[in-house]
């Protein structure tokens, strides 16, 4: 496939084949979770009709089948983010127990009070929280990067914010927000010049974005698998060799240790001493189709894909009266979030729902940002590479038809 | 899915003039409650003597549904018994579930029983009752 071609890919997703509540199906909450190709769906079904083992113990074939499918798909992640080996990719069960290993082992054994981690207000949830518990178990102090009023990185403050005492900044690559790709380049090389480790939450780059970190240089990056056409319950820490191998473990069990005596054990290399219990197997083999399926799309076109659509959907509804839309104008793709005057985003999206437009409505799991916004929820259109100009199209009639149904019934 | 049976005429005058909304003086009860997965919150306060909820306010922000919501249920519950109170909250339970549940002079809250076809819509109708719950329940 050389270019992208929306009309050749929604067909490779069955579920999006259907009506929902008598309209054909636009889906258009893929920052929550992406749907998955049919050779996804097949290549999980394919694994348990013929492979299925545990991993790393059985000397049979189904044993070695299994074992050369986690591993494969281990290699093809690490491929896709071009990391230097497979052994600097941990699988895990997405973005969230990604950043909370880095948080739990890492940022735990090197924290001491008086050290900052730095974070930012526009984190969802999972980029927050840990860092929090990880501050009030070391002692060290949360600091947060200022921001531009337009939801924007203010690099001038960030390199006032980030200080020799800094041992860790961990922000989001994509904010799931405000659609903003942050400038990481920047602010992982204001945070190595204090020798502080970057951690970049992926979650929502991943999908969308040509990921290279050995040319962005971050110390982790997490990412989920099933907002890039993966399943759920599958995801992946990578981690700089260095840095993992000077990790404890979080979790202790079967597959991550070495030698067991009665009373100590000693674990394995990297990266299976971070993968305790019998792993998420078919889901790192659905993860290792998804990836297979996105290159052979090409990142470099789901990218300029994703940035046209999400700029076309802002041009459309900016030039809607009566909706506001958050974030930057520019440097953003993925996603719009926006409010239709004096209607609730759950109310908007249930109007749009009857029409078959799924959008998310609420706080995003990004409660700060939503007060930092000055609003209690919004609404959130988000893209893939199987949307298409005419899906922003129905959203913006299905918007209009909404202002007009509570226009009358608020009046 | 008919959007009319969740968006009744009555719900949108609630939504639009609610009524029993702000804070009292003297309350003896209040209860903060949020709705964490969509961060809809609501503030109530009950001023109960003698185990009758005498007055009842609100203040909060969310959806049409939850809001208006608030507004039948600070309504209704004034005049009543502690007993009485859980009882309505136990009839919107019902409503919720698609029982066929009379008010009697309450007779806007059944304009609600349109969300019981809206599943996703049910945690916002019930915001209000939960906090009405918590407070009565905090009495001893």
């Amino acid at each position: 496939m050389s270019a992208l071609s929306p009309a050749e890919l929604k067909p490779l997703f069955p579920i999006l084949q259907q009506d929902v509540n008598g309209h054909p199906l636009v889906y258009l909450d893929s920052a929550a979770t992406s749907q998955k190709p049919r050779q996804v769906i097949e290549a999980v079904q394919r694994y348990y009709e013929r492979d299925n083992a545990n991993v790393h113990r059985g000397v049979h074939t189904l044993g070695t089948r299994a074992t050369d499918a986690y591993e494969g798909a281990r290699e093809k992640v690490a491929r896709f983010i071009n990391a230097r080996s497979a052994s600097e990719i941990v699988f895990t069960r997405g973005a969230t127990t990604s950043i909370n290993t880095v948080a739990a082992s890492y940022a735990r054994a090197v924290c001491k009070p008086g050290d900052e981690i730095v974070i930012s207000p526009i984190e969802h949830h999972a980029n927050l929280i840990p860092w929090q518990q990880a501050a009030k178990a070391t002692g060290a102090t949360l600091k947060h990067l200022p921001m531009n009023d337009d939801g924007s990185f203010d690099l001038a403050g960030a390199a006032a914010t980030i200080t020799p005492n800094t041992k860790m900044v961990a922000v989001t690559h994509l904010s799931n927000v405000l659609g903003a790709v942050t400038p990481v380049e920047e602010i992982i090389a204001l945070a190595h010049k204090h020798g502080a480790k970057v951690l970049l939450d992926g979650a929502q780059s991943a999908p969308h974005l040509k990921i290279d970190v050995q040319k962005l240089d971050c110390d982790f990056f997490a990412f989920s698998g099933h907002k890039m056409c993966g399943p759920t319950g599958i995801g992946a820490l990578y981690g700089k060799r260095e840095l993992l191998e000077a990790m404890e473990p979080v979790e202790f069990g079967g597959e991550m240790i070495d030698y067991v005596d009665l009373f100590d054990a000693t674990w394995k290399e990297i990266p299976w001493r971070f993968e305790a219990g019998t792993p998420i197997i078919a889901g790192a083999v659905g993860l290792g189709a998804a990836i297979d399926f996105l290159t052979e799309v090409g990142m470099e076109n789901i990218e300029a894909h994703d940035r046209q659509l999400a700029a076309y959907a802002w041009e459309r509804l900016s030039a809607m009266d009566g909706v506001s839309v958050y974030g930057p104008a520019s440097g953003r793709t993925s996603l719009v979030t926006f409010n239709l005057e004096d209607v609730h985003p759950h109310d908007v999206a249930t109007v749009l729902d009857a029409e078959g437009v799924a959008v998310r409505a609420g706080h995003h799991c990004c409660q700060p940002l939503m007060r930092w916004l000055k609003v209690s929820a919004t609404a959130r259109a988000s893209f893939y590479l199987y949307n298409d100009e005419s899906d922003v199209d129905r959203l913006i009639a299905s918007l209009q038809r909404a202002k007009e149904y509570f226009g009358h019934a608020i009046g | 899915m008919q959007l009319d049976d969740l968006y009744r005429r009555v719900i949108m005058d609630h939504y639009k003039t609610p009524r029993n909304q702000g804070e009292l003086a003297e309350g003896t009860v209040g209860v903060e409650l949020s709705n964490p997965t969509c961060g809809d919150r609501i503030t109530l306060q009950l001023r109960i003597e003698d185990g009758v909820v005498r007055e009842a306010k609100f203040k909060g922000e969310g959806c049409s549904i939850s809001m208006a919501s608030a507004s039948m249920m600070t309504d209704a519950v004034k005049g009543k018994t502690l007993e009485q109170a859980i009882g309505l909250a136990e009839r919107f339970s019902g409503l919720m579930k698609g029982e066929a549940v009379e008010f009697e002079e309450y007779e806007d809250i059944e304009a609600l029983s349109g969300v019981n076809k809206f599943p996703a819509r049910i945690k916002c109708a019930t915001l209000a009752w939960n906090a009405l719950r918590k407070g009565v329940e905090s009495q001893p």
